[in-house]
């Protein structure tokens, strides 16, 4: 056991856990934030996807002890208050979840995306979320909620801009 | 589970969840109701005994001041003009909560807001046998709907008699009764208020026509979706308790191995508590790092048996039949004229095999499991499609009666038919009896693809007799083990010969998503295409020619048209055209595929599918469409690539890195043509819209390259030309 700091959502934790625990059972056993889930323990389905730094990483096979210098944000932190997040708005409308056990991951790689790419070609999405399993197979949804998504963040930073 | 049941799963898919339901009882009467509830309305709907037979495994008497046992759901709209609905449906993706809201929302005239489901509670939900086989929206929507017309009656009577008027000037809207004439209204929470009343509602409940609806018919988004992307909603596997503990299972090295000896001492002194007690070993302990370490230290001796391999299989389920039954199926056998000699009379005759492997459900969500006993009583959460039958599983394994056992299922990470049993449940409640603590199970995805059960994998014959004018005189159908669902055909065929043959599986198999349906509609629709090219027919117009059901015709005629088949260009090289469809669950389909074959690099792309469906009056469009387009996203792998390979009771390719599932990049255009029948019964449409999608890729996989594929997958190494 090795304790451990970590700053999730902006606020610090200390934690006492095996330096080679899972971020993603840390998150979830430790600090009871379950939106992040569990899917495959190999990181080939993107269901544990959380922000690193601003990065999308799977924390089920992230060690904790190398992430506590970090910023780590999990869908739980995305939201302001009861403002959605413009991904995870854009989600909602466009009816982009059947049983929504992937939706946490699919909007963390979502962001991620958006933050590197502000205005990503279809190809471009399908290219960067193919990590990330949709067993109902909402894919075609997602790519449109991503698409709105980045249309209503260019139209927030348009609106911005032009305020200046 | 008793090795009976055990059996039952693992020779005949769904066969177990035919057998009759353990006794419904429904435990308030109606003061504890009103008690539980506080004061208000209460309408319940009461099953006619046909329906009841089979959808609750049988009429039961009702006694004293209860309700009527039959009861299948009820509805109570409360002081503060909140209405609390409750059925034994489970919620696992299919969205059933936000359509089953609009059917109560359209009757009853409340804001949908204003409606809470509770689902899937075995103490406080109604009887039901399970959410599987597409029944929720012809069975249960129709009878919420029935409960809430007969509140919303309620409700108008007693204005009226509070207004003293004639109830003919009332109507209702926004929860709220309105007198036209006078313009006055009361609330649903006013005319509520201190009352006990109690309605019970059969089946002649007038219902208001689908070209009346306002609420059901359109689209409405997730009623709780806020709770999904804020990642707030508690799945199974994210319930938690005080001073609870993790559960693992220490598993054997292949199916049906027998323990021979156990050392369990370095577990325990881990601090785990160790459970020995039969086949089964276990542990909880404080963390889920630490079970699983105190799993590890456990020494274990097992005698393995050989078992076939995943190579062998087709031959085998072809020489290991049993006298098995599949009534969950279209029946075992079905025979009409004189096939053989209308076989050997045909202008043409054309015999051919196809199979399909197993595959696994893969629902993303792992099954998990939270248990806790109360002395002698205990209460599980888990994913499960079937609580009530999961409660039947735990009393059993227990040695308790059911009233003792308390199942919920919070809404579920999906189950494709794959949560029918209780394994986590028991597991759980297993080591939490022994730990005198809660305890969670939670499967790794390796257990999930090795412990659950898989989709039948199955081998069909099929023997053909056709005329020159394309008309078909002779139609043989043999199903080996994959099961019985949709074996019929509905093309008009004089003679006919059609047998179900189960067989002893060397898998564990049992519910898929569309059952058997996807084989048999693979076979026969692949088959169809090779009867029309073998007359130079067109496709289209040899199903058209021996097809009269006006509602297949519809959807085949409008899936042609959206996809524009005999206009599409077919000069691109390595492009192909294909169709299939059919019946199923009450619903019709029909699915047209276009490919793209590289047979350089052997990279078979489907680029664009359009289905057509049609399942009666629509309930929410939008979220139809989302079943539609995600039945062919997910019968994309099993269509494709997905195949579990065994060797000698051993899965080997259980991870999701060895097990390919269809990914963002593997999905085409797709196009939806929806035919809302508003004179025709709303059904389900969680299964059928997947049907036709292999064949459809077969058939244009043959278009596009000159070689037929009757294996499903078809292509998991790719097609290179050889």
């Amino acid at each position: 056991m090795t304790t451990i700091r970590l700053t999730v959502n902006g606020s610090a934790y200390t934690v006492d856990a095996d330096a080679q625990t899972s971020l993603l059972s840390v998150l979830r056993e430790h600090l009871d934030l379950t939106g992040s889930k569990y899917g495959c323990g190999e990181g080939q389905c993107g269901a544990c996807t959380v922000l690193i730094d601003g990065k999308a990483q799977r924390s089920c096979i992230t060690k904790v002890a190398t992430v506590s210098q970090k910023q780590i944000t999990t869908i739980e932190g995305l939201a302001s208050g009861e403002q959605l997040h413009p991904v995870q708005q854009a989600f909602l409308e466009a009816g982009a979840l059947q049983c929504g056990y992937c939706t946490s991951g699919m909007i963390m790689s979502a962001v991620a995306l958006l933050r590197r790419n502000p205005e990503p070609k279809e190809s471009e999405i399908i290219a960067f979320m193919d990590g990330n399993v949709c067993r109902c197979g909402t894919y075609p949804r997602i790519v449109s909620a991503i698409q709105k998504a980045a249309k209503v963040a260019k139209g927030t930073s348009a609106g911005k801009g032009a305020g200046r | 589970m008793s090795e009976e049941l055990q059996q039952q799963i693992s020779l005949e898919p769904e066969r177990y969840e035919l057998a009759a339901a353990a006794p419904y009882r429904f435990d308030l009467d109606r003061r504890d109701f009103f008690r539980f509830l506080g004061a208000g309305i209460l309408v319940a709907s009461v099953l006619k005994p046909a329906v009841i037979a089979q959808e609750s495994g049988g009429a039961r008497q009702r006694r004293g001041d209860s309700l009527p046992q039959e009861i299948d759901a009820w509805l109570h709209v409360g002081e503060n003009g909140k209405v609390t609905v409750c059925t034994g449906k489970a919620e696992m993706g299919q969205n059933i909560r936000t359509s089953l809201s609009q059917g109560v929302a359209e009757e009853l005239r409340v804001p949908m807001g204003n409606i809470d489901l509770v689902m899937g509670d075995t103490q406080f939900t109604p009887f039901d046998m399970g959410t599987f086989g597409s029944r929720t929206t012809p069975t249960m929507n129709l009878q919420l709907r029935k409960v809430a017309a007969a509140a919303r009656e309620m409700l108008i009577g007693l204005a009226a008699a509070q207004w003293g008027t004639d109830r003919q000037n009332l109507s209702s809207a926004e929860g709220k009764v309105t007198d036209a004439q006078t313009n006055r209204s009361l609330e649903y929470s006013a005319l509520t208020k201190g009352q006990q009343l109690t309605q019970t509602v059969t089946s002649d409940t007038a219902l208001i026509p689908a070209s009346g609806w306002k609420v059901a018919g359109q689209s409405a988004l997730k009623v709780d979706g806020r709770e999904f992307v804020t990642g707030r909603h508690r799945y199974p596997s994210d319930q938690k308790l005080s001073e609870m503990l993790y559960g693992k299972v220490l598993r054997p090295p292949s199916f049906g191995a027998t323990l021979l000896s156990v050392d369990t001492q370095k577990a325990e002194q881990m601090g785990a508590t160790v459970v020995h007690d039969g086949n089964f070993v276990g542990a909880a302990a404080a963390n889920a790092e630490l079970a699983a370490a105190a799993i590890s230290a456990i020494h274990a001796e097992w005698k393995s048996e050989p078992q076939p391999s995943s190579k062998e299989l087709f031959d085998y389920l072809r020489k290991n039949t049993s006298e098995g039954k599949d009534p969950s199926g279209d029946g075992d056998r079905y025979d009409v004229g004189a096939v053989d000699q209308a076989l050997s009379s045909a202008d043409h005759r054309l015999q051919q095999t196809y199979t399909v492997s197993y595959i696994a459900h893969v629902p993303l969500e792992p099954r998990a499991a939270l248990a806790k006993w109360d002395g002698d009583k205990v209460t599980v959460w888990t994913g499960t499609q079937r609580p009530f039958g999961v409660r039947g599983q735990l009393a059993e394994a227990f040695r308790i009666p059911e009233d003792q056992v308390r199942v919920l299922m919070p809404d579920t990470g999906s189950g494709y038919g794959g949560k029918h049993t209780g394994e986590t449940a028991i597991e759980a409640a297993r080591l939490a009896r022994a730990a005198k603590r809660p305890v969670k199970l939670t499967w790794t995805r390796e257990e999930e693809f090795t412990w659950a059960y898989f989709r039948p994998a199955g081998v069909i014959d099929v023997s053909s007799g056709v005329r020159n004018d394309g008309s078909i005189t002779a139609w043989e159908f043999h199903n080996y083990n994959s099961g019985s669902a949709g074996i019929r055909t509905y093309y008009e065929i004089p003679n006919q010969r059609i047998v179900f043959h189960a067989a002893n599986s060397p898998l564990r198999q049992g519910s898929y998503r569309a059952l058997a349906a996807t084989a048999n509609h693979f076979a026969r629709e692949s088959h169809m295409d090779e009867m029309a090219h073998s007359l130079k027919m067109d496709p289209l117009e040899f199903r058209l020619k021996n097809l009269k059901d006006e509602r297949l015709r519809a959807v085949f005629t409008a899936a042609a048209k959206q996809f524009g088949w005999g206009i599409r260009d077919k000069t691109l090289p390595g492009r192909g055209f294909g169709m299939g469809g059919g019946y199923e669950k009450l619903g019709n389909i029909a699915t047209f595929a276009e490919v793209q074959v590289d047979r350089k690099s052997g990279d078979v792309k489907v680029v664009r599918v359009v289905s057509a469906f049609e399942c009666g009056a629509i309930v929410n469009p939008d979220n139809l469409r989302n079943q539609i387009e995600g039945s062919n996203v997910q019968g994309l792998g099993g269509a494709l690539f997905e195949a579990i390979e065994f060797e000698n009771g051993k899965i080997l390719n259980g991870r999701m890195s060895q097990y390919r599932v269809p990914r963002f990049s593997d999905v085409p255009v797709l196009e939806t043509v929806l035919l809302d029948r508003k004179d025709l019964p709303s059904v389900g449409a969680g299964e059928c819209p997947m049907i036709g999608l292999a064949p459809a890729i077969a058939n244009a996989i043959f278009d596009a390259t000159g070689v037929r594929l009757r294996s499903l997958p078809l292509v998991p190494e790719g097609l290179k030309a050889s």
